[in-house]
């Protein structure tokens, strides 16, 4: 990550300044892609599937921090947008707060668990901790699928829109949403960058490169890697309580260990270990699983024999399929190939020790 | 009293489901160092395979359902071994890669079958003993759990014969020790590797029948819903442990059973609990290699 902006650090985020001046005006514009957008750029269907885009765009960059970053693989990453979301939820529906302390109050609860829980697992490495978050993030699912009268149960949870302000209501103001969507990508993006450079983020990364030699050196892993835990839990918090508001709930999905999964799929096919990988994947992704399911209902699959219409009806397939080959054939996923490509050389030994060592 | 006979046998069957599965991941963690997420696909692919055999032969005769767990087996070990041999072994040594791969493969898997056999649950059809219970100390026991119970047993007792009297066996207990010297003189562990994961995939295949059995139906989400226990299993029983993983998988599932029934449903909690508690207490497991 360091060779694509080691020329150019400024330049990359003047560009980047100016993607996000672009996507803030886009509401204002009348711009269409067949094929790739529902409609044109100010519709709200389509502002919403664009919000969704970034939503998932954060989401992989907080997982990125923890994964790319601080090398921790962890498989349940989702209990913290789902807590979240719920959080928010459940507070918004049983007590008379408003929006902002409705959010204080969930952020609270959000980084004790994560904390709580963050130490307990942390006390594993590599493919043990792997199974613990996943163990705890299925602890979440269980709670959820359980309790029908806090959280919905299998129905989902219904926002409930009595003490949220009016311009987040309505399918006239989700371009509001999906300027909070923006705001909170940069804000994300902003938070996971400037841990990166912090002292602490060296020492996570001196970490996933070689624990010992970072005690050797009289540092203390555990706190970095605490550190980063929790700051990857409360970004993922704050997408799943947008996400509640983009999305006027939210369903018990979010909590399952697929979600996770998906969220690793983005990472690693935008690119482990590169921030704009992850939010290239996140569009990407939520574009293509948008288009896919479009195409799975489409009369051109229907007229198909079987053999090619079961799997090209489930786009959950096409993306397993299009992730196995990923991996296989484009170690650094989509970052790592166009950095290839502009740069000509073939091998990434960086990317692929970078996979190898966050075990 | 009969209560608590009829939970412990009932345990004692669902633990063996767990082993049936946990055994193989165990397994293929400790030679391989590989997560391997495509497990419960074997699993989910072993009871689809065991159910479209009893759909054609008639579901109520004992020569079906042995036939359809050897069917099982048999599926699940040529898909574990050609995933082991098209797919892991491109990513020797490549751990966390080796766990994507497994990762897509399980997604891609679970929404092949559901675009093939459907998302909503099929009942299945079993001999008429199976439904029946047998009384044991006033318990009337399901007999089904029996037939876990003795399958699991069976399982044990292969793998264990296995890896203690055949050369293969010899060489994955080495490998598993130190992989890098079982290499240095000379021994092609990739081949292990092969047999370790059709091993594996056929008592996920088996477990994948006597689950349908025991749920009573096959779904394509079936073998997700195991596996994330198997991982819990492994992980208290410490990770490459087959004893561990045999042990962890009796406790896991008779905690479950009790709490189920004595604390109002709390057992997948009870369960996380003490994975919490074993992990605070011992990290490596159960019957772990020290760190």
């Amino acid at each position: 990550m360091k060779s694509l902006a080691n020329l150019s650090q400024r330049t990359w985020w003047i560009v980047g300044g100016v993607l996000v001046v672009v996507a803030a005006l886009l509401p204002l514009l009348n711009l269409s892609i067949p094929g790739v957008l529902p409609g044109a750029t100010y519709t709200p269907g389509t502002l919403q599937l664009l919000a969704l885009a970034l939503l998932f765009a954060s989401l992989a960059l907080s997982y990125h921090l923890l994964f790319g970053t601080a090398g921790m693989l962890s498989f349940g990453h989702a209990l913290y947008f789902a807590l979240g979301a719920y959080g928010l939820g459940i507070v918004l529906q049983q007590t008379e707060l408003t929006l902002i302390p409705a959010l204080g109050l969930t952020l609270a609860v959000v980084i004790a668990a994560a904390y709580l829980l963050g130490s307990l697992s942390l006390r594993v490495t590599g493919i043990s901790f792997a199974m613990v978050t996943l163990a705890f993030a299925q602890a979440g699912n269980v709670l959820v699928r359980r309790n029908p009268g806090l959280t919905g149960g299998e129905e989902g949870l219904r926002l409930d829109t009595e003490h949220i302000p009016d311009f987040f209501i309505g399918v006239v103001n989700t371009r509001n949403l999906y300027w909070l969507s923006l705001a909170l990508l940069v804000v994300v993006f902003v938070v996971v960058a400037w841990f990166e450079n912090s002292r602490a983020g060296h020492a996570v990364t001196a970490t996933r490169e070689n624990e010992l030699r970072v005690r050797v050196l009289g540092l203390r892993p555990f706190g970095v890697k605490l550190m980063a835990f929790v700051i990857a839990s409360v970004l993922a918090s704050l997408v799943g309580m947008v996400h509640l508001l983009l999305q006027s709930g939210t369903t018990p999905r979010a909590t399952s260990a697929d979600f996770t999964l998906t969220i690793l799929v983005i990472v690693v096919l935008g690119g482990v270990g590169s921030r704009w990988g992850a939010i290239v994947g996140g569009i990407i992704y939520t574009l293509l699983d948008q288009r896919l399911t479009a195409l799975a209902s489409s009369d051109a699959i229907d007229g198909l024999p079987a053999i090619l219409r079961i799997p090209l009806s489930e786009p959950l397939f096409i993306l397993g399929t299009l992730f196995i080959l990923v991996v296989l054939f484009l170690p650094g996923g989509i970052a790592g190939a166009v950095k290839r490509l502009s740069t000509g050389t073939s091998a990434t030994p960086s990317e692929r020790k970078l996979l190898e060592e966050a075990e | 009293m009969s209560t608590i006979i009829l939970l412990l046998i009932t345990g004692l069957g669902l633990g063996a489901l767990y082993f049936l599965v946990a055994s193989g991941l165990s397994l293929i963690y400790g030679l391989m160092g590989v997560l391997n997420f495509a497990h419960g696909s074997f699993l989910t692919l072993g009871a689809f395979a065991g159910w479209e055999l009893s759909r054609r032969m008639g579901g109520e005769s004992w020569g079906t359902l042995i036939a359809s767990m050897l069917l099982g087996m048999v599926v699940g070990a040529a898909v574990a071994a050609a995933t082991e041999f098209l797919l892991i072994r491109r990513l020797y040594n490549r751990h966390i890669e080796q766990v994507l791969v497994t990762v897509g493969l399980a997604l891609a898997t679970v929404a092949l079958f559901e675009g093939i056999w459907g998302t909503d649950p099929i009942y299945v059809t079993a001999p008429p003993w199976l439904s029946q219970t047998t009384e044991i100390l006033g318990a009337r026991v399901p007999n089904d759990r029996f037939l876990m119970i003795g399958a699991a047993v069976l399982v044990l007792l292969g793998i264990v014969a296995f890896l203690r009297y055949t050369r293969f066996g010899l060489i994955i207990r080495a490998g598993v020790e130190n992989r890098s010297m079982v290499t240095a003189l000379g021994i092609d562990v990739r081949k292990a590797f092969t047999v370790v994961f059709a091993i594996g995939g056929a008592a996920a295949g088996l477990g994948g029948v006597l689950a349908s059995h025991y749920f009573g139906y096959v779904s394509p989400q079936l073998g997700g819903s195991l596996l994330i226990f198997a991982f819990i299993v492994t992980v208290i029983g410490g990770l490459g442990s087959l004893a561990g993983a045999a042990i962890a998988s009796v406790v896991v599932a008779i905690l479950q059973q009790f709490a189920n029934y004595f604390w109002g449903g709390t057992g997948d909690l009870m369960v996380v609990l003490l994975l919490a508690v074993v992990l605070l207490v011992r990290p490596t497991g159960i019957l772990g290699k020290k760190a």
